[in-house]
């Protein structure tokens, strides 16, 4: 359903180009993890998918076509509609990402205003229903919250239920566990599952955190100074590494193991 | 038994509110009865998620904050702390030398050139690379960035040291490189260290004993092994549970 | 398909900004010692328009404009200068001390500013000259010097405040070093991002503020001159000696846009850095 097909970026001034020349596909209903570490460009290539790319302030080439429209080129106002209806996006950090001065409920219905004719009883019925499958329990209390009244676990099941309430065809996660602690962070993880499983939706999780894209992803890319240096079923890419980037980054996780005598 | 470099004993405390000129407001008690000791030659994992109390307990240990009951005895002089952030630990407009040498002006004990000689041993120690020696911290990595932190933490040769998530903000891999010298340093230079981190894995591959924390309380204690092993406390149970 | 970036490099605000100075300046310490004509000579003929003599022409009494311009400039930039670094220097340890213990002391000292801010500073130095006697530069300077400290303490506190809760701080504290070390050695270097445009702006605020005082009457009076007191003079001979307003007008414009530009061209720069 999202392919990209040898994408560059560059921005102005830069040597090294950010993203040089990748390639990607995501099928329908499949979890890919995009895994690297800062500067790999993982999050530029989160940026050109979103049509988050200061587009003046780069070159860029390449394709990204999502059910075969194209994102990378598109107009802007075209772009708009797109963004709003077939790609969800979930931050890093849910506070940051929220407005404070405007209720929970009405955020997370926002996309249906813009992008729907619903009415605003329907939309407040499709928010409080977003809300109840991220698991958050009084949804209709929590609708008239504001974010510095929720906890960071919750708020991010905020941004969840937003990215998912226009049912969208692709979510993309930037790094949404890692400003999370790790009790809530396994229930995010296990939340995410539960939602590929029961909507179908697929999901591009971004991170640098080998053990969440393990958790989650059926398969995974390495990505390396804007070069995807391996790519495959997450599970032999763990057990059998190919690159040797891929195989010192999987030795560097912290596993239940002594490193030191 | 181990000589203790520090000792924590039932110490509770936290913040006061102050109003306007000083007046007296609220009290929020965050730290609950925490007894624990660090001995010499140990790193000691402190884990638990945020907002347990792990940062108003360092305040208390390095004398930032005064306890409201029990009392804080320091066998050391002077321990230092490692920031998780290592950008903001780093004065901007100064060299990595310049900040590795400063607390031996402050100290002001030895000349200029007895200070140049320990500053370049010390930074060979932390393996900065030479041509970093005058970069500014802008022009550093993250992981330089944490050498030169650790770099000035150790010049005054203080005993015992705290690490405040040291390698939370950094890439894995380099985070690996980072524990090594940490160990590698407690071996050398016969340090002890509280190790504060909220990656239970982090925690295992390098400490000795760990301190469990939840909301103010050392809710489990004890040998690594036997806590990551055998756990006493649910709330252990279900840290162990969640980390990947 | 890429647009280059239509912003301007702050580079070029910061070098034509102080080639325009440098330049000023210089013709300025030159007049100190010498100018082509006695500024105070009245026998050059009354009125003469700008000619290749006398490039600004001469005024009611037969001085050469453009010698008096330059030993009037020379005041002017005296006067600003020693109001900058009065407002300066007392606002950055109002601003340090108040920034770094923060507690009543801060509360204090900062509603006093709050109070003096909210007065129109140009009224408070008109009070001050009046109190201090008017009629001399120096009065001037102090008046203007006084009625700055506030900006200057904000500025200052505000970025002390921000710095004093980082790690480096905490780190310095830790390894004994002092109040006034932690202070000078520390934080001030860390302030000069927004301290030297808030310098610029402040001389050119001074530039004005003594040229308007000035104008008023209330400023420089003979025999010392100074850009704004002549520009006073000029409007009286307006139609009749039209050059004189112009030039002394435009001298005043080029001095403060020279500085102006050195400081759009540092806070570009200050703003690059974050």
């Amino acid at each position: 359903m999202l392919v990209i097909n040898d994408l560059h970026v560059r921005f102005n001034g830069r040597e090294r180009e950010a993203v040089g020349g990748i390639s990607l596909s995501i099928n329908d209903g499949e979890i890919v993890g995009l895994v690297g570490e800062s500067g790999s460009g993982k999050t530029v290539t989160a940026m050109s998918i979103a049509g988050l790319l200061p587009r003046r302030q780069c070159t860029y080439s390449g394709d990204i076509l999502l059910d075969g429209k194209d994102l990378l080129h598109a107009q802007r106002s075209e772009l708009r509609k797109l963004h709003g209806k077939e790609i969800g996006v979930v931050f890093q950090e849910p506070m940051s990402s929220m407005d404070p001065l405007m209720k929970i409920g009405h955020q997370i219905g926002e996309v249906l205003r813009i992008h729907t004719d619903l009415s605003m009883s329907q939309i407040r019925e499709k928010a409080l229903e977003a809300m109840a499958s991220v698991e958050l329990k009084n949804p209709e209390q929590i609708y008239d919250c504001y974010p510095h009244e929720l906890s960071g676990g919750m708020l991010q099941r905020c941004m969840i239920a937003a990215a998912i309430v226009i049912e969208p065809s692709l979510l993309l996660l930037d790094e949404p566990t890692t400003a999370l602690d790790v009790t809530i962070q396994a229930q995010i993880l296990e939340l995410l599952k539960k939602l590929n499983a029961r909507l179908g939706i697929s999901m591009l999780l971004i991170s640098h955190n080998l053990n969440v894209v393990r958790k989650l992803c059926s398969r995974i890319a390495v990505m390396k100074r804007g070069l995807i240096v391996e790519i495959g079923d997450t599970e032999s890419v763990f057990l059998n590494p190919q690159h040797d980037y891929t195989k010192a980054l999987i030795k560097a996780i912290p596993t239940r193991e002594r490193r030191f005598g | 038994m181990k000589e203790p470099v520090l000792e924590v004993r039932h110490v509770s405390g936290g913040y006061r509110e102050s109003g306007v000129l000083g007046t007296r407001k609220r009290y929020q008690e965050v730290i609950q009865d925490v007894d624990f000791c660090v001995y010499h030659g140990e790193i000691l994992g402190l884990v638990g998620e945020s907002g347990t109390g792990k940062t108003t307990l360092t305040r208390m240990i390095l004398g930032m904050l005064k306890p409201e009951r029990g009392e804080i005895i320091h066998h050391t002089k002077r321990p230092q702390i490692i920031f998780q952030d290592p950008y903001s630990s780093l004065n901007p407009v100064y060299t990595a030398e310049w900040a590795v040498e400063e607390p031996l002006r402050v100290f002001g004990k030895y000349d200029a050139k007895e200070r140049k000689r320990r500053v370049y041993e010390m930074l060979e120690r932390v393996k900065l690379p030479r041509e970093c020696w005058n970069a500014k911290p802008d022009d550093l990595s993250g992981g330089q960035r944490q050498r030169v932190c650790i770099a000035a933490a150790l010049i005054q040769r203080p005993r015992f040291l705290i690490a405040d998530e040291p390698v939370s903000a950094l890439d894995v891999t380099i985070q690996a490189k980072i524990l090594d010298l940490i160990k590698e340093l407690r071996d050398d230079l016969d340090l002890s260290f509280l190790f504060i981190s909220h990656d239970l894995n982090v925690v295992y591959q390098l400490c000795d004993r760990v301190l469990v924390m939840k909301s103010g309380r050392i809710v489990e204690q004890g040998d690594i092994e036997e806590v990551y092993n055998n756990p006493k406390s649910e709330y252990t149970k279900k840290l162990l549970e969640a980390s990947l | 398909m890429t647009k280059k970036d239509s912003s301007i490099d702050p580079k070029s605000f910061l070098i034509v900004g102080a080639v325009i100075t440098l330049l000023l300046v210089l013709v300025i310490i030159v007049g100190m010692f010498w100018t082509p004509y006695s500024p105070t000579a009245m026998k050059y003929g009354r009125f003469q328009s700008p000619s290749w003599n006398h490039i600004f022409g001469t005024d009611n009494f037969g001085r050469d404009i453009f010698s008096r311009i330059v030993k009037g400039a020379g005041n002017t930039l005296v006067i600003a200068l020693s109001t900058v670094i009065i407002g300066a220097a007392g606002g950055i340890l109002i601003g340090s001390l108040t920034g770094y213990f923060g507690g009543a002391v801060d509360v204090v000292l900062m509603r006093v500013n709050d109070a003096l801010t909210a007065f129109p500073s140009f009224l408070l130095a008109l009070l001050i000259v009046s109190l201090v006697g008017p009629g001399s530069k120096y009065s001037v300077v102090l008046a203007l010097g006084l009625v700055f400290i506030p900006s200057f303490a904000r500025v200052t506190r505000s970025e002390f405040a921000s710095l004093r809760s980082r790690n480096f701080v905490t780190g310095a504290r830790l390894t004994g070093a002092g109040h006034a070390r932690i202070i000078f050695v520390y934080l001030l270097p860390n302030t000069g991002r927004v301290l030297l445009p808030a310098l610029t702006i402040g001389f050119n605020n001074a530039v004005l503020a003594e040229a308007s005082m000035s104008f008023l009457g209330i400023g420089v009076t003979p025999p010392d001159s100074s850009l704004g007191y002549m520009l006073s003079e000029a409007q009286s001979m307006v139609s009749i000696a039209p050059w004189y307003a112009l030039s002394t007008g435009l001298s005043i414009v080029l001095l403060v846009f020279g500085v102006g530009l050195i400081g759009e061209g540092l806070q570009a720069r200050a703003k690059e850095v974050d």
